[in-house]
C-alpha cells in the first residue's frame, strides 16, 4: 500500500487518489503554459527567449532593463495573483459547498461579494479614493457580512439551508444598497468603481500582488488540515458529531479560513465572480471523485483565472474586468456538464 | 469485589429542542455488555433519548455519564472512540464507495495529516466482514439495495471499533429478511463483548433479540428490564394503546405479541 499523500488523501484503501494527482499534474501543467503566455503576451514586444532570461538569469541571455521591467515587474504579478487568487477563490468555494452540502453555495452567492463592494465604495466615498481606504473598506465589508450572515443564520446551530437562504437574502440587500451608492456619486467615480465591482486584475501590481499573494499561499497551506473535518462534515451533522468531528468549532474555524481567502482575494481584485462557485464543481467531475476535491479544486480555480484573465485582456478586442470572462467561461462549462450529465445519468 | 458502575447512565434529563420541552426528568442506565432496545410508540423520545445518550443533544438539566465522566467534559473523538452512534439521517457523497464510507467510521482513531494506518485497513475489513458486506467493497453505495446500504451504515458505524454502539431505528424500511439480518449482526455484536442500544419498531423482533427492554411513553420510561417483564398485555396498553394477547413464542419462549382483532 501507498503511503497516504497530505492533499490527494481522498480514496481511503489507496491513500493517495491517483486521478487526483494525475488532474491536479495536467493542470499544473496547464498552469505553467499558461503562465507563460501570460508573461510574455501583452504591448510590449518580447520574445520567448527573453521572458526566461528575465525570469531565470543565467544560463539565458540577459535582457535589457526594459525587458525586466515589462515581464518581471508588470507581467508577473497579475500572472501569479491569476495563479493565487484563483486557487484562494476556489479553496473557498470548495469549503462553503462541502459545509453545506449544496453546490450552489458560495462566498459570492451568499453576499460576500456585494458586501465586500458595498465596504469598497463606502471606503472610496468616505475615505476620498485611496488605494488604502478602498482596500481596507473591501476587507471589512467582507468580513462585516460574513459575521451577520453566520449570526442570523445560527439558531439552535447553523442549519445548511437557512445559511444559503439567509446569504442570498443579505446579498439581494446588499446589491441594492450598492446600486444605490453608485447613482449617487458623480460619474467618473461610478465607473471605477464599477470595473472594481466587476472584479479585475487591472489593478494587480508589485505592490497590491505581494502582500496578498503571501498571505494566501499562507492560508491556502492551512488547507490539508481542515481536509479530514470536510470529509466528515459529507456525512451530515449527525455522522460528522457521532464519529467525533467537534462540529461547531471546527465549521466555524473553517468558515473563517474560507472567508479569510475570499477579502484577501477581493481586497486586491474586487468581487470576481463565479470561479469559487464553479472550480469546486468542475474539479469534482475531472476527478470524479464522491466528495469535492480540495487540492483539484484549488488547481482548476488557479487555471481558470488566469484562462480568464489572458481572454480579458488580450482575445477580447477591448479589455474588459476578467470578472465579465470568468462568468461567461465558468458558466458555460459548468452548463456544458450539467447537460452532459443529464444525458448520461438517463 | 463490588460490580464496577455501568459505563452509560443518564441521570434527571430534561431535553429540549428550541422551546419544545420532549423529556423531563428523565434517567436511565445502560447494562453493560447487553442488547437494550428502546420502544415506544412514535414521538414518545425514543430517538431524543439516543441522541441526549450519545452526546449529539446537551441536555437542558441532568446529565449523562460515560464511564463515570460527564460526557459533556470529553472531546469529541475521545467520546466517539468509546462510544458510536448511527443517527436515523445521514447522507453520503455521491459515488462514494462502500470501503471509502466505511473508513470514513475511523476518523477518531486517525491524527490530522497522519491517516490510513494498518489498524484502520483491518478495523475497516473487519467491520465488513461482520456485516457480509465485504464483497460489495468496491461498489458505489448508490447502487446498493436498502438492505445493503444498511449494513454499509452499520458497518461504519462497526469501524469506529467502540465497546459502546447506539442505533437509531436500523431496521426501519427494511424488509423482514433485512431486518433479521441486520438484528443478527447485533446479536454478534453483543455476544462479542459490546453494549449495544437501539430504537426499534417490532415488538415481536426486539422480543426475541432484547436482554433488555426500556418502553417509553411522552419522553418518560414506563417500564425497564427483560422482554419477559417489560412485553406484557397491561403494558403494551398503558404504553401503545394496544390491546393485545401475549403468547409464547413458539421458537424460542420470548414474548410474541398478537394484536386483538380489531376490524369492524
Amino acid at each position: 500500500m501507498s503511503r497516504p499523500l497530505l492533499l490527494g488523501s481522498q480514496r481511503a484503501h489507496v491513500g493517495v487518489d491517483r486521478r487526483e494527482l494525475a488532474v491536479c499534474a495536467v493542470l499544473l501543467v496547464a498552469a505553467l503554459g499558461l503562465g507563460f503566455v501570460g508573461l510574455w503576451a501583452g504591448d510590449f514586444p518580447v520574445t520567448p527567449g527573453e521572458v526566461a532570461g528575465a525570469l531565470l538569469g543565467a544560463p539565458f541571455p540577459a535582457v535589457e532593463p526594459i525587458v525586466y521591467t515589462v515581464v518581471v515587474e508588470w507581467h508577473l504579478p497579475r500572472v501569479v495573483a491569476a495563479l493565487v487568487f484563483g486557487a484562494a477563490l476556489a479553496a473557498s468555494g470548495a469549503i462553503f459547498q462541502t459545509i453545506t452540502r449544496n453546490p450552489l453555495a458560495s462566498p459570492d452567492v451568499m453576499g460576500l461579494a456585494n458586501g465586500s463592494f458595498t465596504g469598497m465604495l463606502l471606503g472610496l466615498v468616505l475615505l476620498g479614493g485611496a488605494w488604502a481606504g478602498i482596500m481596507a473598506g473591501a476587507l471589512v465589508g467582507g468580513l462585516v457580512t460574513a459575521g451577520l450572515v453566520y449570526v442570523l443564520a445560527l439558531r439552535d446551530g447553523l442549519r445548511d439551508f437557512r445559511f444559503i437562504v439567509v446569504g442570498i437574502g443579505v446579498s439581494a440587500f446588499l446589491a441594492a444598497l450598492n446600486s444605490w451608492i453608485l447613482l449617487r456619486i458623480d460619474v467618473e467615480t461610478a465607473l471605477f468603481a464599477s470595473a472594481w465591482g466587476a472584479g479585475t486584475l487591472n489593478n494587480a501590481t508589485a505592490g497590491a500582488v505581494w502582500p496578498a499573494a503571501s498571505v494566501l499561499v499562507v492560508l491556502l497551506l492551512l488547507l490539508p488540515w481542515g481536509v479530514a473535518s470536510l470529509r466528515q462534515l459529507e456525512l451530515g451533522d449527525d455522522l460528522a458529531r457521532s464519529t467525533g468531528l467537534a462540529l461547531d468549532r471546527h465549521r466555524a474555524a473553517l468558515l473563517l479560513l474560507a472567508v479569510a481567502l475570499v477579502s484577501a482575494v477581493t481586497t486586491v481584485a474586487g468581487p470576481i465572480a463565479f470561479v469559487a462557485l464553479a472550480a469546486p464543481q468542475i474539479a469534482r467531475r475531472l476527478v470524479r471523485s464522491p466528495g469535492i476535491p480540495l487540492a483539484a479544486s484549488c488547481c482548476t480555480g488557479a487555471v481558470l483565472l488566469l484562462g480568464a484573465d489572458l481572454v480579458a485582456q488580450h482575445v477580447v478586442p477591448l479589455t474588459v474586468p476578467v470578472g465579465v470572462v470568468t462568468v461567461v467561461i465558468g458558466g458555460a462549462y459548468l452548463t456544458w456538464l450539467l447537460r452532459r450529465e443529464m444525458r448520461t445519468d438517463r | 469485589m463490588t460490580p464496577a458502575p455501568p459505563r452509560l447512565v443518564a441521570e434527571g434529563l430534561t431535553l429540549r429542542y428550541d422551546a419544545r420541552t420532549v423529556a423531563t426528568d428523565l434517567s436511565v442506565v445502560v447494562p453493560d455488555d447487553r442488547f437494550t432496545v428502546v420502544l415506544g410508540p412514535n414521538a414518545c423520545g425514543k430517538s431524543t433519548l439516543l441522541r441526549a445518550l450519545s452526546g449529539l443533544l446537551a441536555p437542558a438539566a441532568g446529565r449523562v455519564l460515560l464511564d463515570g465522566a460527564p460526557l459533556s467534559s470529553l472531546p469529541a473523538k475521545e467520546r466517539a472512540r468509546r462510544m458510536a452512534l448511527l443517527p436515523q439521517t445521514m447522507s453520503a457523497p455521491e459515488g462514494i464507495t462502500v470501503r471509502e464510507l466505511v473508513h470514513r467510521g475511523r476518523f477518531a482513531h486517525q491524527r490530522v495529516l497522519r491517516r490510513h494506518s494498518a489498524s484502520d485497513r483491518d478495523a475497516v475489513a473487519a467491520a465488513l466482514e461482520e456485516t457480509h458486506v465485504a464483497d460489495l467493497a468496491e461498489r458505489r453505495l448508490d447502487e446498493l439495495s436498502g438492505g445493503q446500504r444498511q449494513r454499509v451504515w452499520i458497518a461504519m458505524t462497526l469501524a469506529q471499533d467502540t465497546p459502546l454502539v447506539l442505533l437509531d431505528e436500523p431496521t426501519t424500511f427494511l424488509d423482514l429478511p433485512h431486518q433479521i439480518e441486520v438484528l443478527n449482526v447485533l446479536h454478534r455484536l453483543v455476544a462479542r463483548g459490546r453494549t449495544v442500544v437501539a430504537v426499534l419498531h417490532d415488538l415481536n423482533l426486539a422480543a426475541r433479540y432484547a436482554d433488555h427492554v426500556v418502553a417509553m411513553r411522552s419522553g418518560a420510561v414506563v417500564a425497564e428490564g427483560p422482554p419477559s417483564a417489560t412485553i406484557t398485555e397491561p403494558l403494551l396498553r398503558s404504553v401503545f394503546d394496544l390491546e393485545a394477547t401475549v403468547l409464547p413464542d413458539p421458537l424460542t419462549g420470548a414474548p410474541m405479541v398478537v394484536p386483538a382483532d380489531s376490524r369492524d
